[in-house]
């Protein structure tokens, strides 16, 4: 798909990501891709293991958090990274599938370690060129 | 930041009067230099913290404040649950009752200077740190609640420390009112395997030596002596913190038009503390701030095993343990009239003067020691509470140097590998698994911690004590 990507833009303590692409659920999936580059080079997290994920909320702002905290949550508890995702949202209802592998500090030099996704700076929504973007910051 | 919008009450004091919806004035502790370069985000956190129900006397800001989530870091609020008071999940933060303590070591930095490369790769080994570390104590059900109850006091019971720790920490080891059933099993399955671990970020082991002495009593009495080394430890409640934090953060944004709580920022999620969900946030954060200290005892004993291993018959004894983001109901004096309140410090030190019962005994006439960490390659302070802090902020102190440079900025700014030969060419070693977030932590991206804490003595917050200048840094 055209024009899918992520960035990051600055907080004070903190770090904000950004994902853009043509659909909500894309934005969604670059938007986890940014938050797994706060940690490490996603080129470097082979997707080998699956986890399932579902979360709704009350509205799609609500959702990207609920998603970004769901899998902060698996990484946490598993030890995990992820690199691809795959992704289904009817209404606020989010279905998704993650896949990642174990961190390993040799090989992928994690940098910090994200806490939880925050409504600071929280905007899903199109864009002026008709793009889906979903934004947070992260705190580290 | 623009000073025309404040009424300079002193040097260190700046006030600004209650408009739109705010309930109480804002006041921000610091000097002209440090209130300039502070972000525009303060000043708006701050005031919207004003506008909160039940909010007494003011809402304040520390001089190391700098932008938050809902309340500014370095923010000070007290509630009066009796006046329609909150309990806010953003005024604690997600990373429930970080904080630091520190242990004498009774060596000299000279005694130390040859094994100093072999205690920094003992305890790098030893402590675990960084993303995906693990402790050495797994817990099941029965033993994770008992930790969650129990705090230091837990740790201690399971032979980590001695009761002797206990006396030296706040809530003496153990936080009255925790309750674990109200903490989810996501935030508990987060914690299975971390206790005992440093976290990442600005977390930190730090060996220190005391290079300068500025109040000789105060210093008897922690027993700081000038040359000596001590051990401090920054870290907080790990996954179980944050998860919980996360999680009634939801829960109260969800919550507020239901309690008649008007939110001026999501971030300021907030529950009367006399609801269900009040009661239950609070049942939570006190279980999470045992959780920080069973965490903080368990990593003491894990540097106590690698210094009687290295250097035998050393005994690291606690001088003391804050934490930072907490929620704490304390007695103050407003208006002459004694308040049970609830006091949010959101990145700031609690500060209780001489003479407060909730002082050790060996300790009380003298003040709480107040701890402050600062960056990797700069300096540390130990101050001491005041009989005029009490009257200041709750009995509030800055906690930190705070950042003045974002982690994006300070990566394009610093290489990590340069930075730690830099440090090591002044004779500081840094042990830590990623050179990047050495960068993300340069020195350079944190305020100038000496201003800030020169500020905060100046303004009667808390009294400068002793300076301590970094020898070893373990960074997770």
């Amino acid at each position: 798909m055209s024009g899918m990507h992520w960035e990051h833009f600055p907080h004070q303590a903190d770090m904000g990501i950004r994902g853009i692409g043509p659909t909500l659920a894309a934005a969604f999936e670059q938007a986890a891709l940014a938050m797994t580059a706060v940690v490490t080079d996603p080129a470097r997290v082979v997707p080998d293991q699956a986890v399932e994920i579902r979360c709704e909320a009350p509205d799609d702002e609500l959702l990207l958090v609920d998603w970004l905290n769901a899998l902060i949550l698996e990484m946490a508890a598993r030890h995990l990274l992820f690199s691809r995702f795959e992704i289904h949202i009817e209404g606020h209802r989010l279905q998704a599938t993650a896949w990642g592998e174990a961190v390993d500090p040799d090989k992928h030099r994690p940098a910090v370690e994200v806490k939880g996704a925050t409504y600071t700076a929280l905007k899903v929504g199109r864009n002026e060129s008709g793009q889906w973007l979903a934004q947070c910051v992260v705190d580290v | 930041m623009n000073l025309a919008q404040f009424e300079r009450v002193s040097e260190v004091e700046w006030r600004v009067a209650p408009f739109g919806k705010m309930r109480v004035p804002a006041v921000i502790y610091a000097d002209e230099a440090l209130i300039r370069e502070m972000d525009d985000k303060v000043f708006e956190q701050l005031t919207n913290v004003a506008t909160l129900p039940g909010i007494v006397q003011a809402a304040y800001a520390m001089p190391d404040a700098h932008w938050g989530y809902g309340f500014p870091i370095g923010g000070v609020a007290a509630f009066d649950a009796d006046a329609g008071g909150v309990v806010s999940a953003g005024g604690v933060g997600f990373d429930i009752s970080c904080g630091v303590r520190t242990l004498h070591t009774g060596l000299t930095a000279a005694a130390i200077a040859p094994l100093k490369q072999r205690l920094a790769d003992r305890l790098f080994t030893h402590v675990p740190a960084g993303v995906g570390s693990t402790g050495q104590v797994r817990l099941n059900a029965a033993e994770m609640d008992a930790m969650l109850r129990g705090g230091a006091r837990w740790a201690v019971e399971h032979d980590y420390g001695s009761a002797a720790d206990l006396d030296r920490i706040e809530e003496h080891g153990c936080m009255a009112g925790a309750e674990p059933g109200q903490v989810s099993e996501q935030a508990k399955r987060r914690q299975r395997d971390e206790i005992g671990t440093l976290g990442s970020g600005n977390h930190y082991l730090e060996l220190q030596e005391i290079v300068e002495i500025y109040d000789g009593k105060a210093a008897d009495r922690f027993r700081l002596r000038q040359g000596e080394v001590v051990v401090s430890i920054h870290c907080g409640s790990r996954g179980l913190g944050h998860q919980i934090g996360t999680e009634f953060l939801r829960q109260m944004v969800i919550a507020a038009p239901g309690h008649g709580i008007d939110l001026p920022d999501r971030e300021l999620a907030c529950a009367p503390i006399q609801s269900s969900l009040g009661q239950a946030y609070l049942g939570a954060m006190r279980a999470a701030v045992n959780c920080a200290l069973a965490n903080r005892q368990v990593i003491t004993h894990l540097a106590r095993e690698v210094f009687a291993d290295v250097l035998p018959g050393t005994h690291l004894a606690l001088i003391y343990d804050v934490s930072h983001n907490t929620c704490k109901l304390e007695t103050h004096t407003v208006d002459g009239q004694s308040r049970r309140l609830y006091v949010h410090r959101k990145g700031a030190t609690r500060a209780f003067g001489p003479g407060h019962p909730a002082l050790p005994n060996d300790l009380r006439d003298i003040g709480q020691p107040v701890l402050i960490g600062g960056s990797m390659g700069t300096a540390s302070y130990i101050l001491v509470g005041t009989e005029a802090g009490m009257a200041r902020a709750f009995a509030s102190a800055c906690h930190g140097a705070g950042r003045s440079m974002s982690r994006h900025q300070a990566t394009r700014q610093w290489h990590g590998r340069a930075l730690v030969d830099e440090l090591a060419g002044q004779g500081i070693l840094i042990r830590s698994p990623s050179l990047r977030g050495v960068a993300e932590e340069a020195p350079g991206a944190y305020k100038d911690v000496s201003a800030v804490v020169e500020a905060a003595d100046r303004a009667g917050l808390a009294r400068k004590v002793a300076k301590l200048k970094p020898l070893v840094c373990i960074k997770g």
